[in-house]
């Protein structure tokens, strides 16, 4: 991510005079009376490595065959560069699509399988030859070459199915769970070499996952899915540090969801009453509540600190008892089972040796945290 | 020690033996005979009591004799010929026909496709020689076909299809039809639509992502399909003795005619081993293209 250099974000997004590469203007996709897409408006800009991020069955994979022609919007318009694609065919779109299931072709080599797409356009064929070459050198395949796809092993089928994507040099390159069928470290692996080449290339990407940490490590912008819907678009971090509910806070990491009853106090601060007698939550508010609403206090585990003491200097301070310690090497997992009932989870450096931790089961700990750590959510 | 293994894989090999090999070796030594007024109509017979000097005299009146008279007469060379030209006419035929079938086959929504399995299948539900012969009342000078064209006007003479070899084509290809479809049928339906996606995707047309790639894929299921027809069809008997008349040279005809009418056991058995070594070619080479498909396949 662009994010060493903090002088020149990337982020076309945030500016108004960008004009966006794929604009989705209230998309509905209908299958009979199943709605797998619902009135969705979503912009997706030049240079862009977008994720769509969501259960099984929410809509990805419908979104992108719409964004590729394979499926046509029962409702609204797809602009791409400014063009409503309705009218182009699959095949006259400057749109390419690496599959699920990489789809190789079984009869071609590595080679004839890059050079496919090359061989319909109307590059010259001295030309092609040098276009796979490339292509095998980005993806790292050159001894493969003379190979079919049943002689290579899954990661280089993978790359297969990305540099025959690539080739014809596409404005947009959709990747429906590129890495699905990696086992986890190829897969850590080949999100960066992803990204890599998503740089070199300067290729828009669009790449659906249901892995949260690899939409995270790899995109630019996280949209989260729900049932046909956005329910939030945001960067990484904003994803993980201001979800915009219950929903998306929930999908991505682990978190606390205390629910409770607002009580604004002014100056952007609320209190939020959460069990009897109990004292109540100190939170920043991002969207106004009114007194007396149900609201949802989500915060990360990460940022609980764990204590025999309470920490004067953050405003929440809440008694509790080690219920189980999840102990994970450089980390470690509190359960903390609150007087009110509540179990939270907070998590530690595990600084120390493990003979020299402080606390075990069953002993009272103190759980801090400051009025910014968690966020507010009315749904 | 493991005696069941042994038994599993002699079943088989048994089986061969008594089914295949011991009257294939019955009919090889009948073809090295001479023909005899005599039950049986060939000479000589292993006479056993005689003992060895009796089993040296059997096989040394064994000739080729009746091979070389193959040669001489050019009725078996043509018929030999007709039989593989006519084979390789219909199998290419019951290929353009069969095709467009299994395809549809395929590209049928789930649901139909058992019943349209069925209604491959259900020919076989009634004798080959009684769907055959039906044949005859639609292509017959006054058969069906011909009263329905004279009564549309398109003819005014009606049509010599009976006792050609266009008759023999069609039987051919209406009887063999089930034997091309399912093994394309078979490998078209194993087929990832998402290669066709692919191929959309990366700019075909439709019809030329067909043309490079549902075609070469299927081609495993076209040579499985072609073999299965040409085989049975180069000494096929039934089908041109009914539709075919006394035009149609067959193999499968001339040898019926030397056993039966000219009972001549000796020639006819010739004529069948030179058929089934005809036969061997082509069966290794299907079973090499099985052998490769099964090993892509992994
Ligand atoms: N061709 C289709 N016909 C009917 N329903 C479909 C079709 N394609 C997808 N769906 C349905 O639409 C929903 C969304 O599917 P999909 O976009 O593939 O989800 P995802 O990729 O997010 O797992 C699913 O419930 C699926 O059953
Ligand atoms: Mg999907």
């Amino acid at each position: 991510m662009a994010e060493a250099n903090p002088q020149k974000v990337f982020a076309p997004w945030e500016d108004p005079n960008q004009a966006p590469l794929i604009r989705f203007e209230g998309v509905t996709k209908k299958f009979g009376t199943f709605t797998a897409v619902d009135d969705l408006n979503l912009d997706i800009y030049r240079g862009e490595f977008f994720a769509l991020l969501g259960p099984s069955g929410c809509g990805k994979t419908t979104l992108m065959r719409m964004l590729a022609g394979f499926e046509d919007p029962t409702m609204g318009k797809i602009w791409l560069d400014d063009v409503d694609v309705a009218p182009i065919p699959p095949n006259r779109r400057p749109v390419n699509m690496m599959f699920q299931s990489y789809a190789l072709f079984p009869h071609l080599t590595v080679w004839d399988n890059i050079a496919f797409g090359l061989k319909r356009s109307d590059m010259p064929k001295d030309k092609i030859g040098d276009r796979v070459q490339e292509m095998l050198r980005l993806t790292r395949l050159e001894q493969f070459a003379k190979r079919k796809p049943h002689q290579i092993s899954g990661g280089q089928r993978q790359r297969v199915a990305l540099a025959r994507s690539l080739a014809k040099a596409p404005k947009l390159l959709l990747l429906d769970e590129p890495l699905g069928a990696l086992d986890k470290k190829l897969r850590q692996e080949t999100q960066f070499e992803l990204m890599d080449i998503q740089e070199k290339t300067g290729t828009t990407f669009v790449i659906v996952t249901h892995d949260q940490e690899e939409a995270m490590t790899v995109a630019t912008r996280v949209a989260v899915m729900d049932h046909g819907k956005l329910v939030q678009v945001a960067t990484p971090a904003g994803i993980y540090e201001t979800p915009n509910s219950v929903y998306v806070a929930d999908f991505i990491g682990e978190v606390n969801i205390i629910e409770g009853a607002a009580a604004p106090t002014g100056d952007g601060k609320v209190d939020i009453a959460f069990a009897e007698g109990a004292e109540p939550i100190h939170a920043t508010i991002g969207e106004p509540v009114t007194a007396g609403q149900k609201v949802f206090f989500a915060i990360r585990p990460e940022k609980i600190h764990v204590g025999r003491e309470p920490d004067p200097t953050r405003a929440n301070r809440i008694r509790g008892k080690v219920h189980d310690i999840a102990y994970l090497g450089n980390i470690s997992t509190y359960r903390v089972e609150l007087e009110t009932g509540q179990m939270i989870s907070a998590q530690m450096t595990n600084a120390r040796r493990l003979s020299r931790r402080d606390f075990t089961w069953e002993d009272e700990v103190w759980l801090s945290w400051t009025d910014t750590a968690g966020v507010v959510l009315t749904r | 020690m493991n005696l069941r293994r042994l038994a599993l894989i002699l079943v088989p090999y048994l089986w061969l033996m008594g089914f295949f090999l011991v009257p294939f070796l019955i009919v090889v030594k009948i073809a090295l005979s001479d023909t005899a007024i005599a039950i049986p109509p060939y000479w000589p017979v292993l006479d056993l009591s005689a003992g060895w000097t009796g089993i040296k005299e059997f096989f040394s009146e064994l000739d080729l004799e009746n091979f070389i008279f193959l040669t001489e007469d050019s009725l078996y060379w043509k018929s030999y010929l007709s039989s593989l030209q006519i084979a390789t006419i219909s199998t290419f035929l019951t290929l353009l026909v069969g095709y467009p079938i299994a395809y549809a086959m395929a590209q049928a929504p789930d649901e139909w496709r058992p019943t349209l399995m069925m209604l491959v299948i259900l020919p076989f539900w009634t004798s080959f020689l009684i769907r055959v012969y039906s044949w005859v009342g639609i292509i017959a000078n006054e058969g069906l076909l011909n009263q329905f064209l004279l009564w549309t006007g398109l003819i005014s003479e009606p049509l010599q299809i009976m006792n050609t070899p266009t008759a023999v084509y069609i039987g051919i290809v209406y009887t063999y039809l089930p034997f091309m479809i399912l093994p394309i049928y078979a490998t078209l339906e194993k087929m990832d639509g998402s290669l066709i996606e692919a191929a959309v995707d990366l700019g075909c047309s439709r019809g030329k992502a067909f043309w490079l790639v549902t075609l070469p894929l299927s081609r495993p299921g076209m040579i499985a399909g072609c073999f299965l027809v040409f085989i049975p069809a180069l000494g096929e008997f039934v089908i041109p003795s009914l539709l075919g008349g006394s035009q149609t040279l067959m193999i499968g005809k001339v040898l019926w005619e030397e056993f039966f009418s000219n009972r001549d056991w000796p020639v006819a058995a010739a004529v069948a081993v030179v058929l089934l070594l005809l036969l061997v070619i082509p069966i290794v080479l299907f079973q090499r293209n099985q052998q490769k498909q099964e090993e892509a396949g992994r």
